[in-house]
């Protein structure tokens, strides 16, 4: 993983603003009583124009932000945060990490975020918790493994890593599923060993530190009201705390992109959906990795604090109120029930909702709009918090270049009228049905 | 939720199926010149918004009646909700 990074075990000797973090770092500060720490990051205040402004204080949009500084030299960005930093979707997912999709448009850009996951923490001097346990799919039926083999097969020519286990390999891992349910035994699975789990707070505030200490303004409790476009171009933007003037500005605002699209005059593939998650009390070791279940929509993994942490389906209607509703809970202790009838006997402890940008063939979008110097980064639907470092690394190269990244070139927002969608479920353009 | 039918009174969520946008039920005119353009619009595009919300719910568990409801989508509260077919004839007349 360390050498897998792409750079060396020694990285150059450079400056940073912030102190940065190692073991001598924590033995120093612990033996003086921790009273040395630093804030992480500045807090700051808009000023009059910048080269970039980022909408959107959330995985996304810091990632952004974090590798145009570090990638592009764009350090004159501010981002801007309605709310708080990483209050949204990414302080609210179930925390996995995966590249285990089929289609030429998707794979390679998942795999691209999945390496960068497994340096980022070297990278941006930031424990993530990034945990390489393992992504199972679980597979019911013959023509479910056979679907598997395809995608383990389309995953391994994008060099991901993909492994079809048989029932006993899966037994020999996870002892503990519902093998011999009578409806939908337990038949195998899809393995992707590089998959895993992250610590998603601790990715908002890695990419916020190494933002904020690369020149960037994050501006929390600054609600964009208006865009300001002029001869079709955008030009600034009116907030709660003033006006800004921005040469370029990117949005990266996930349940809000319709609201945000209307200032610019865009009707936007975009529907926002409630999906909720929940955490169980601490248990002992028992989960190994992420497992799923293929008979119905169940994940789980569980927490290194000891909570299982699992979900499903979305609510399936459109929604900004961030909870979600009864049935959908029974629906995924059901699923939950079945392929670990043990978890009934566990206490749930917490549940709670996030606003999905549900797009109309489930894949995102990364693209220029048809306002001028105005960019669009939506559409993740319920698998964005996978894909933060490499769509925050593509939506960068993207502001910086004016060019798409050649793993993002398929998420354009014409590909709905020209028909080149990328439909990883073949569901068509019902959002709830993804 | 609960979705209040003007045939079987207030039922649960899940006898209902949702489908979306209550424009849905006005298909574009396949042989109008900007056809193409059009059902883009209408398969793709959508308002989407924060409040009221005109929206299409099949009561498969009740009467099987389309319903178009006008639900808040920031509080999920009830507005009305009417039969699709009637309220599309209502549009008709003048």
């Amino acid at each position: 993983m360390f050498l897998g990074s792409g750079g060396s075990i020694f990285p150059p000797l450079r400056f940073y603003a912030a102190m940065r973090y190692s073991i001598f770092s924590l033995a120093r500060n612990a033996l003086t009583g921790h009273r040395h720490w630093t804030e992480q990051w500045r807090k700051a205040s808009p000023r009059d124009a910048y080269d970039v402004v980022v909408v959107g204080a959330g995985g996304h949009g810091l990632a952004t932000a974090y590798y145009l500084a570090k990638n592009h030299g764009i350090s004159n960005v501010a981002l801007l945060e309605k709310g708080w930093l990483g209050g949204g979707n990414v302080g609210r997912n179930t925390t996995i990490i995966r590249s285990n999709y089929l289609l030429p448009g998707n794979e390679a850009f998942y795999e691209q975020s999945l390496r960068l996951w497994e340096g980022l923490e070297q990278d941006f001097n930031y424990n993530a918790m990034v945990s390489q346990r393992g992504v199972l799919n679980l597979y019911h039926s013959d023509g479910q493994r056979d679907a598997y083999a395809r995608r383990g097969n389309a995953m391994r020519l994008h060099g991901a890593d993909a492994e079809l286990l048989d029932r006993n390999a899966v037994k020999a891992m996870a002892p503990f599923l519902n093998f011999d349910d009578a409806r939908f035994p337990i038949q195998g699975g899809l393995l992707q060993r590089r998959g895993g789990t992250a610590r998603h707070d601790a990715v908002a505030w890695g990419f916020a530190r190494g933002a904020s200490d690369r020149g960037v303004d994050i501006i929390e409790n600054c609600e964009v009201v208006d865009l300001a476009i002029e001869d079709g171009r955008v030009v600034g933007l009116k907030t709660t705390r003033g006006d800004i003037k921005a040469k370029k500005v990117g949005l990266a605002v996930a349940g809000a992109t319709s609201q945000l699209g209307a200032m610019a005059g865009l009707r936007l593939p975009i529907e926002s959906h409630v999906l909720q998650a929940f955490v169980s009390e601490g248990l002992k070791p028992l989960v190994p990795g992420v497992i799923t279940f293929g008979a119905g929509h169940f994940y789980i993994s569980q927490s290194d604090k000891g909570g299982l942490v699992f979900g499903g389906d979305i609510d399936g209607y459109n929604s900004y109120a961030r909870r979600g509703n009864l049935p959908v809970v029974e629906d995924v202790c059901e699923s939950g029930m079945a392929l670990m009838p043990q978890v009934g006997r566990v206490r749930l402890l917490r549940s709670w909702g996030g606003l999905m940008d549900m797009s109309m063939d489930g894949s995102p979008i990364i693209d220029r709009t048809p306002v001028g110097n105005l960019y669009l980064n939506c559409g993740w639907c319920y698998g964005g918090f996978k894909a933060t470092p490499a769509s925050g690394w593509c939506f960068a190269h993207l502001i910086a270049t004016g060019q798409s990244h050649p793993n993002a070139a398929a998420y354009r927002l014409d590909r709905f009228a020209s028909g080149a969608v990328i439909d990883e479920k073949g569901a068509g353009a019902q959002p709830n049905l993804h | 939720m609960r979705i209040p039918c003007p045939f079987c009174g207030v039922r649960d969520i899940t006898e209902f199926t949702y489908l979306g946008d209550a424009s849905l039920s006005q298909r574009p005119d396949p042989a109008s010149p900007d056809a193409a353009k059009r059902f883009h619009e209408y398969v793709h595009l959508r308002d989407n918004p924060a409040g009221l919300h005109d929206e299409l719910w099949y009561h498969g568990g009740g009467c099987r009646s389309w319903l178009t409801v006008t639900r808040n989508t920031r509080t999920h509260a009830i507005e009305d909700a009417k039969l699709t077919r009637a309220s599309k004839s209502r549009a008709a007349t003048p």
